[in-house]
């Protein structure tokens, strides 16, 4: 059903092409190929250091039939300021300018010129899709690795012990005109945002949660049920922010038990059942913050 | 239309008449002013760019990547820890092959702080792939900002032209101010050759493995090369068109000079007045500034100093562990001559953190280079109380 509701959504030509570099199972390019046919072909794609510096494909190829441009790790805000300031110089104000960038490039070295650029209220919608570690190094904890994880920094007998940073908020404070999370295991709603993000000028931010096989252990035909889980356990909430304060939720978030979440995924595989209840206390904790956002930001 | 402008605002001025399209900048000293009155400029409507206010200098040159691959043409300017926080971006520019105009005003890098003249910033940065033109006084500034976006994105390499802190910075002379509409003549709008262009869809800077990296490098060192002889055809245009001209390296007195200086940036100035006085004397010393840096002019360079009994180099700048950068360069450009038509070759390191470099100081270089025999070191250094 969901299918046929997609085809019917969606066009059906392609801006991401077969043949690119993905792992199995990748939630990223999925995400991708659902992004650009929300926004269509008028769109230029800023790409920093991340996995997709390697799907996009090796030169003189690229997956992608729109204009890309591969950048450093801490300069996808930066970068696409200046090509839409550049673009409009000239005339155009049309084309959408994204940065798609991974949670390193966006939570940790990329966090400066993404504040800046939202500070700025630049014209951009800034993708992060969310492997929750620096996957294409070889899985390091990223400040987005959530608490309790295994990577090859925050070994089993030290998993990473720090609560993965409150992006949405961060980018919410910054009163930009739009911010939404998504999941590729809701396409209806990811790009249903796409779309409501496009018809808004000014910075908008989009974060999606990604799976990652390699990094999150699991197995390649996991990754929707698990993207599906960690929203339904409301690990991660599907919400949007309108002007950093009006809040909304946008599915049904049952709150089932984040255990089998957790159970599904080797880097999670060194916890004992009380460490899954503390994390299950932690999203308890966590998601009377979100109810609260949204209950004062509609109140 | 002549105005006394300081140095600053002479790099404002030239990227106005060239008409920039967007100027990313983050305020620091020295630098701040160029883009005080750029920021003013666009303001009221003088200038129709867009200025993006970044949050740090690696912004700005992210923001002018992103805005010269869009085919803009893009500018900013900086200073020392704002050069060096940008290192990282100057190879992608570069190696980019976008044709963005930068100003530096030479500083001096910390610790400890220190805001007044040095090279060691810019020079620093010699490996990045910019081009590197450096200025001796307001008006060159402001030519060199003109000539440096036709010369840029004649090679599609980016250009820094450099000035010096206070000395040319803050400092108020007299400025010829060409016409815009013959400005505009000399350098038409960009029309970049590639570009990111939503109709003809391509991606830029991708993964590159080893069969074709060093094509990509090859491809960037001849345009590198290139450039020395489209700076001459510039040059030359300019001096046409605007009545002044300034070469990659100019020679002042050296047919018949047993003793040349080399200089660049300022020092240039005092040194030329030094040799006027000398030669009113009756000795034969002459003087070769530097303008250009990258591409290092070796072979002019060779042609000037083959014979020259004696060269001493003036280095605004030191390489830690080695000596003054440009005398290292000019040593290593002079190698290839034959022995006995190869210079002795002084370097004196001077003038360190914005000390100056009065005529006496140049004396004494004069004087010490005609007294020595073998250079005792590779780096003399003049001036320094211990």
């Amino acid at each position: 059903m969901t299918q046929t509701l997609l085809g019917k959504q969606l066009p059906s030509e392609e801006l991401m092409m077969s043949g690119h570099l993905a792992c199995p199972g990748c939630a990223a390019p999925l995400a991708m190929r659902l992004v650009l046919k929300a926004l269509g072909e008028n769109t230029v794609v800023v790409l920093p250091a991340c996995c997709w510096s390697i799907i996009a494909g090796p030169f003189p190829q690229s997956s992608l039939k729109v204009p890309l441009y591969h950048t450093a790790f801490e300069t996808g805000g930066a970068v696409a300021s200046g090509i839409k300031a550049a673009l409009e110089v000239r005339g155009d104000n049309e084309t959408q300018v994204i940065a798609w960038a991974g949670d390193g490039g966006t939570f940790d070295i990329g966090l400066q010129a993404l504040s800046g650029a939202a500070e700025r209220n630049e014209d951009i919608i800034y993708f992060c899709y969310d492997n929750e570690a620096y996957m294409n190094t070889g899985i390091q904890r990223s400040s987005s690795t959530p608490e309790g994880a295994w990577t090859t920094t925050t070994p089993e007998r030290h998993p990473e012990s720090h609560q993965k940073k409150d992006m949405l908020g961060i980018l919410a404070a910054h009163r930009i005109p739009y911010a939404a999370t998504a999941s590729v295991a809701y396409p209806q709603d990811l790009i249903a945002k796409v779309r409501r993000a496009k018809g808004i000028r000014g910075t908008r931010f989009i974060h999606i949660l990604s799976p990652c096989p390699a990094g999150w252990k699991h197995a390649d035909d996991q990754t929707i049920a698990l993207a599906r889980m960690a929203v339904r356990s409301r690990l991660f909430p599907l919400v949007e922010v309108e002007d950093g304060v009006r809040w909304r939720f946008t599915v049904d978030h049952p709150g089932e038990p984040v255990a089998p979440y957790v159970e599904a995924q080797g880097r999670f595989r060194h916890l004992g059942p009380d460490d899954v209840a503390r994390l299950q206390e932690r999203v308890d904790q966590t998601w009377q913050m979100w109810e609260r956002r949204v209950s004062q930001g509609t109140g | 239309m002549k105005k006394v402008i300081i140095g600053n605002h002479a790099v404002s001025w030239g990227a106005k008449l060239a008409r920039v399209e967007v100027v990313s900048a983050y305020p620091i000293t020295p630098q701040t002013q160029v883009v005080e009155e750029l920021s003013s400029m666009c303001a009221d409507g003088d200038l129709d760019a867009r200025f993006i206010k970044v949050e740090s200098e690696h912004s700005a040159m992210a923001a002018c990547i992103g805005a010269s691959a869009a085919g803009t043409r893009a500018f900013t300017a900086t200073s020392s820890q704002g050069l060096a926080l940008m290192h990282e971006l100057l190879h992608w520019a570069a190696g980019g092959r976008h044709p963005i105009v930068m100003a530096n005003i030479n500083r001096a890098m910390g610790p400890g702080w220190n805001i007044w003249a040095d090279q060691n910033d810019s020079l620093s940065q010699r490996d990045t792939g910019w081009i590197q033109l450096y200025c001796e006084n307001n008006q060159e500034v402001l030519d060199t900002t003109i000539q440096a976006f036709k010369l840029a994105e004649s090679v599609d390499l980016p250009v820094m032209l450099v000035l010096d802190a206070f000395y040319l910075s803050h400092t108020s002379e007299p400025v010829d101010i060409p016409e815009q509409e013959l400005v505009d003549s000399f350098l038409p709008r960009r029309e970049a050759r590639y570009r990111l262009d939503v109709n003809d869809p391509h991606a830029f800077g991708a993964l590159v493995r080893p069969e074709n990296y060093m094509e990509m490098r090859w491809k960037q060192q001849e345009a590198m090369q290139r450039a020395l002889e489209v700076h001459d055809e510039i040059a030359e245009q300019f001096h046409e068109w605007f009545g002044r001209w300034y070469g990659a390296l100019e020679a002042y007195h050296v047919r018949d000079a047993d003793l040349v200086l080399v200089t660049s940036g300022t020092i240039t100035s005092t040194a030329r007045h030094v040799i006027n006085q000398r030669r009113d004397r009756g000795e034969k010393i002459g003087l070769v500034k530097a303008k250009m840096f990258r591409p290092f002019p070796s072979e002019r360079l060779r042609e000037m100093l083959a014979g020259i009994p004696r060269v001493a180099v003036l280095d605004r700048n030191v390489s830690p562990g080695h000596g003054g950068i440009f005398a290292e360069e000019i040593r290593s450009a002079l190698y290839d001559l034959e022995e006995f038509r190869r210079p002795k070759l002084y370097g004196y390191v001077l003038g360190l953190g914005g000390r100056d470099v009065t005529p006496s100081v140049i004396d004494e270089v004069v004087e010490r280079s005609r007294a020595a025999g073998t250079p005792e070191r590779e780096d003399i250094w003049v001036g320094v109380k211990l």
